[in-house]
């Protein structure tokens, strides 16, 4: 029961941060709860339409259909994500202030609201697809363990859940003032993020070379599988022995993403 | 963009050149088989994993760095390094408890 909790846990954990800071980020404006509501439902059907062809998708591309469907929603996120983020740089004054007066959601944030619908899609879908196949597996396990699998999976999704819950409340007692400087920060590091897991599926599928690896390990003293390096990892894109070429990626998504928000911010929406 | 292609282009000439050495571990009732396999280090290996079983596993590494659904009755290709010689350790993420295996790469 609690390797299931675990796993499901483990699998929720990124889409829930990525719905929370999200929801924090997008604050002012009005009707984002049914959008965000919208990007994770399109994201769970889109989980299991995924699972039901993943063993097609996995064979293709001599074997390496799997890494490279993974590769394109990584991309795709991160291209979101970026997007959102100029948007914000751009627009995150007029948002800040019109959120400081009690009840206003009035800013239209359509583009915003395009952007992080489809990175939360797309995040629970990839994350989601590898839940169903193992909710899959308990299905076909023995009467006895299923209920307690299922409990687990439960336990782990409510889990997961929570701890994005926890975030959002976390950064709605962040002055609103400095709310989208933050939630800002956020999104660009999950982002980079992102872009070292894409990295990574390339390299497992012999696309990209993995250059130094590891270029650095820290598993001794934080491993993957403890909880701060799990939180980490979900939030930053940590990890305790990562090659080069994922290092790479992440910081030039880092910089990438930074410079085009520096240039929306000294060119403010008319 | 162009630096990835460059990339790409770059790491699929190098396998054409050498073939990378193959491996096989079997996955059967939720068990490797051989649940330690011996490889070379410092050199680019290509492990295949052959699941036997009825249900899907996901291949999972902290120590390689990798992670892969191998799903019922198919095979898996994950490459793996070049490694440092060492103990790697792996398991079947939906069946740890008995899902378990090593590669040292010596």
């Amino acid at each position: 029961m609690f390797a299931a909790a675990l796993i499901v846990f483990r699998e929720s954990l990124e889409a829930a941060l990525v719905m929370g800071i999200v929801a924090a980020a997008t604050r002012p404006i009005a009707g984002r709860g049914w959008w965000i509501t919208l990007g994770a439902g399109a994201g769970v059907v889109g989980a299991v339409g995924v699972a039901a062809v993943a063993e097609s998708i996995s064979q293709m591309a001599g074997g390496a259909g799997q890494e490279l469907f993974q590769a394109i929603v990584l991309a795709l996120a991160v291209a979101m994500l970026a997007w959102h983020n100029v948007w914000m740089a751009r627009h995150g004054r007029e948002m800040a202030m019109q959120a400081r007066d009690l009840g206003q959601s009035v800013v239209r944030g359509d583009v915003a609201l395009t952007a992080i619908v489809t990175a939360i899609a797309l995040t629970v879908l990839r994350e989601g697809s590898e839940t169903v196949l193992f909710l899959l597996g308990i299905a076909t396990s023995s009467a006895s363990s299923r209920t307690t699998l299922a409990i687990g999976s439960l336990l782990g999704l409510a889990a997961g859940g929570a701890s994005g819950v926890l975030i959002y409340a976390g950064l709605l007692r962040v002055p609103v003032n400095r709310l989208f400087v933050v939630t800002g920060w956020l999104i660009l590091l999950l982002a980079a993020g992102m872009a070292g897991q894409f990295a990574r599926v390339l390299i497992q599928a012999d696309l990209l070379p993995a250059l130094a690896s590891p270029l650095w390990d820290t598993s001794s003293w934080m491993p993957d599988d403890s909880a701060l390096g799990t939180l980490l990892h979900a939030l930053l894109g940590y990890q305790a022995q990562p090659s080069a070429t994922q290092v790479l990626f992440y910081v030039a998504a880092l910089v990438f993403i930074l410079a085009a928000m520096r240039r929306a911010q000294s060119r403010p929406a008319t | 963009m162009k630096m990835l292609f460059a990339l790409l282009s770059l790491s699929s000439s190098v396998a054409l050149l050498a073939a990378d050495p193959e491996y096989t571990i079997q996955l059967r009732e939720h068990r490797f088989t051989p649940s330690e396999l011996k490889v070379p280090a410092g050199a680019k290996i290509k492990l295949i994993i052959d699941n036997q079983d009825t249900t899907a596993e996901e291949f999972d590494s902290f120590a390689l760095n990798r992670e892969k659904i191998v799903f019922p009755n198919s095979k898996a290709i994950v490459f793996i390094g070049p490694l440092k010689p060492g103990r790697y350790e792996f398991v079947g993420e939906f069946n740890q408890s008995s899902a378990k295996g090593a590669l040292i790469a010596e």
